[in-house]
């Protein structure tokens, strides 16, 4: 334990510190995106978008280092490819509407080939591993201020449309009927996934991104009857549950990703037993 | 008299199958009108058009000689509350804010709490205000959406089917507290329940592909006996509740025999055509 924090304080290796602040910076937008993400049911819809994230990666790998472009940044890439698979996924979902999964499982798998064959034709060795499941040695600086840019836009947005959103997910039709520009608040809550997404995929991988925006709010969701309180919840067991992985995964000298997700899942399912049995 | 819904010659299919077939009706202001018709006879489908959700393949529809687009805000559309996610993290007060929902607005103003009291005051749900929505039962929660629907202060109430799976007792509340609102607004009641419909309605339109339009002023227990003889018998509830009620529930209900289900043609309640005419 104390190793950790001698670790956290030692100038020769900030990747830990880098880790830990990008922990804590993206829980704020993990448990307000994946409080709307888990009631409005569309978890299916933010795995699709997390995982064509790696085609964007690697286009922006194979471009940015077979012609040495350095602002041609992976997280750049990940981000426009996030947004991009945003607006395809949202106007599949409301335009073809019982064909969706189908369509949504093919963006899926589609976004994550160009990937591949994007990162296998780099020039010199990239392993997928490093962004699929995560990998806290790559985050820089630079991924630092880009999250917390993103995250005061996530901030903002999600305070400034609570109830167009609550309106929308609990009665999307009578919203609708209200004047409520629906597909709008749609297409803003599917880009605002994507970002939130992207925010983590450093840390927590492609993969399993989706399990670290939605445990925190479904297992809120358990002991909280409203959205506020939901998302206040959410915000502290996701800052929780990265810093306390990052910790095991020093100390233990295991995949930091990986560490945070089996302690989400644990928490889960104890407090699944807890609801089903005690309460 | 005024008009508050006008269909001109109005069908309307999904893909191949005809739902609407040359749709022909008026319905005034103030009237309050019962839709019945068997399941798939189109009565939902009916809704749906007035409210601009889905456009006819031929004729038009007015609501306040405007198109449903241009004017479906007047109209207060109350669906079927199993319809939506009974776990909903949401209070009673935010489900009927919901009612004043618009685009911009960060929060509610003073002006739409104070809808929003009136009209939980007028269906009775002001104590339940702070009550999480998934704590409710059946019967509160079509009154909550109810109330939603009278926050946006309509000129027209439109229910569908407020009365399925709520029981007799809660009916019975419900018709009182319609009477109440017809002296405001034009009401339409979506029902299959013949019962609920006798003592409050001035109209009936029975829809099953066609649409005819009955007043029913002379609706007796003889002629809707008479007329579905042996498909229907007769269920008298002179029933007194202590719990519930000051005033007797008199209302006929009228259902099929079961051994006589499926085979037997849908003829509409209370008054024949013949009769209508005379009329």
């Amino acid at each position: 334990m104390g190793d950790f924090f001698a670790a956290l304080f030692n100038p020769s290796i900030p990747f830990i510190r880098y880790a830990l602040f990008a922990g804590l910076l993206s829980s704020i937008p993990f448990g307000i995106i994946g409080t709307w993400v888990t009631i409005k049911r569309i978890s299916y819809l933010a795995g699709a978008i997390a995982h064509s994230v790696l085609a964007g990666i690697g286009i922006s790998l194979y471009f940015g280092t077979k012609y040495n472009i350095p602002w041609l940044h992976p997280l750049l890439g990940a981000l426009i490819s996030a947004i991009v698979a945003a607006l395809l996924i949202g106007f599949v979902s409301i335009k073809a509407k019982e064909r969706e999964d189908t369509v949504i499982g093919a963006i899926w798998a589609t976004g994550m080939s160009l990937g591949l064959l994007f990162i296998a034709k780099t020039p010199g060795y990239i392993s997928p591993m490093t962004y699929l499941f995560g990998n806290i040695l790559i985050i820089s600086q630079t991924d630092l201020i880009l999250l917390l840019i993103l995250d005061i836009v996530v901030i903002i947005m999600g305070f400034l449309f609570y109830h167009q959103f609550q309106a929308m997910s609990f009665d999307e039709e009578f919203a609708r009927i209200r004047g409520l520009k629906t597909n709008f608040y749609y297409f803003i809550l599917l880009i605002m996934t994507a970002i939130t997404v992207v925010l983590m995929t450093t840390i927590i991988g492609i993969v399993m991104v989706i399990a670290l925006l939605t445990i925190p709010a479904a297992i809120a969701g358990f002991f909280a009857k409203k959205i506020w309180l939901i998302m206040l919840i959410s915000v502290g067991l996701t800052a929780l549950f990265t810093s306390s992985g990052l910790l095991i995964s020093y100390l233990t000298d295991l995949p930091a990703g990986s560490t945070i997700i089996l302690i989400s899942g644990v928490v889960y399912l104890t407090s699944v037993i807890v609801k089903k049995i005690i309460l | 008299m005024e008009e508050a819904i006008n269909f001109k010659e109005v069908s309307f299919s999904y893909d191949t199958v005809q739902v609407l077939e040359n749709v022909n009706f008026t319905i005034n202001r103030g009237d309050f009108i019962s839709i019945l018709g068997p399941n798939g006879g189109g009565k939902t489908t009916l809704a749906k058009l007035m409210l601009g959700i889905y456009t006819p393949n031929s004729g038009k529809v007015f609501i306040h000689g405007k198109t449903p687009v241009q004017n479906r805000e007047i109209i207060g559309y109350v669906p079927q509350y199993s319809l939506f996610d009974p776990n909903f993290p949401v209070s009673v007060l935010d489900v009927v804010l919901m009612g004043r929902i618009n685009n911009f607005s960060i929060k509610y103003s003073k002006k739409d709490k104070i809808y929003a009291e009136k009209s939980m005051e007028s269906v009775g749900i002001s104590d339940l205000r702070s009550k999480p929505y998934s704590d409710l039962s059946g019967g509160q929660r079509q009154r909550v959406l109810i109330a939603r629907a009278l926050a946006t202060n309509p000129q027209i109430l439109l229910l569908d089917e407020p009365t399925a799976n709520v029981d007799a007792a809660i009916e019975y509340k419900m018709s009182t507290m319609l009477s109440k609102l017809q002296k405001s607004m034009t009401i339409l009641l979506i029902t299959h329940d013949l019962g609920f419909v006798s003592e409050l309605v001035n109209k009936v339109v029975c829809v099953n592909k066609k649409v005819h339009i009955h007043p029913t002023s002379g609706i007796t227990e003889e002629h809707i006996k008479e007329l579905y003889n042996d498909n229907m018998r007769i269920v008298r509830h002179d029933i007194k509740e202590d719990n519930l009620g000051d005033t007797e529930y008199r209302g006929p209900e009228i259902s099929r025999k079961e051994d006589n289900l499926g085979d037997t043609e849908y003829r509409g309640p209370g008054i024949s055509r013949k009769e209508e005419e005379a009329i």
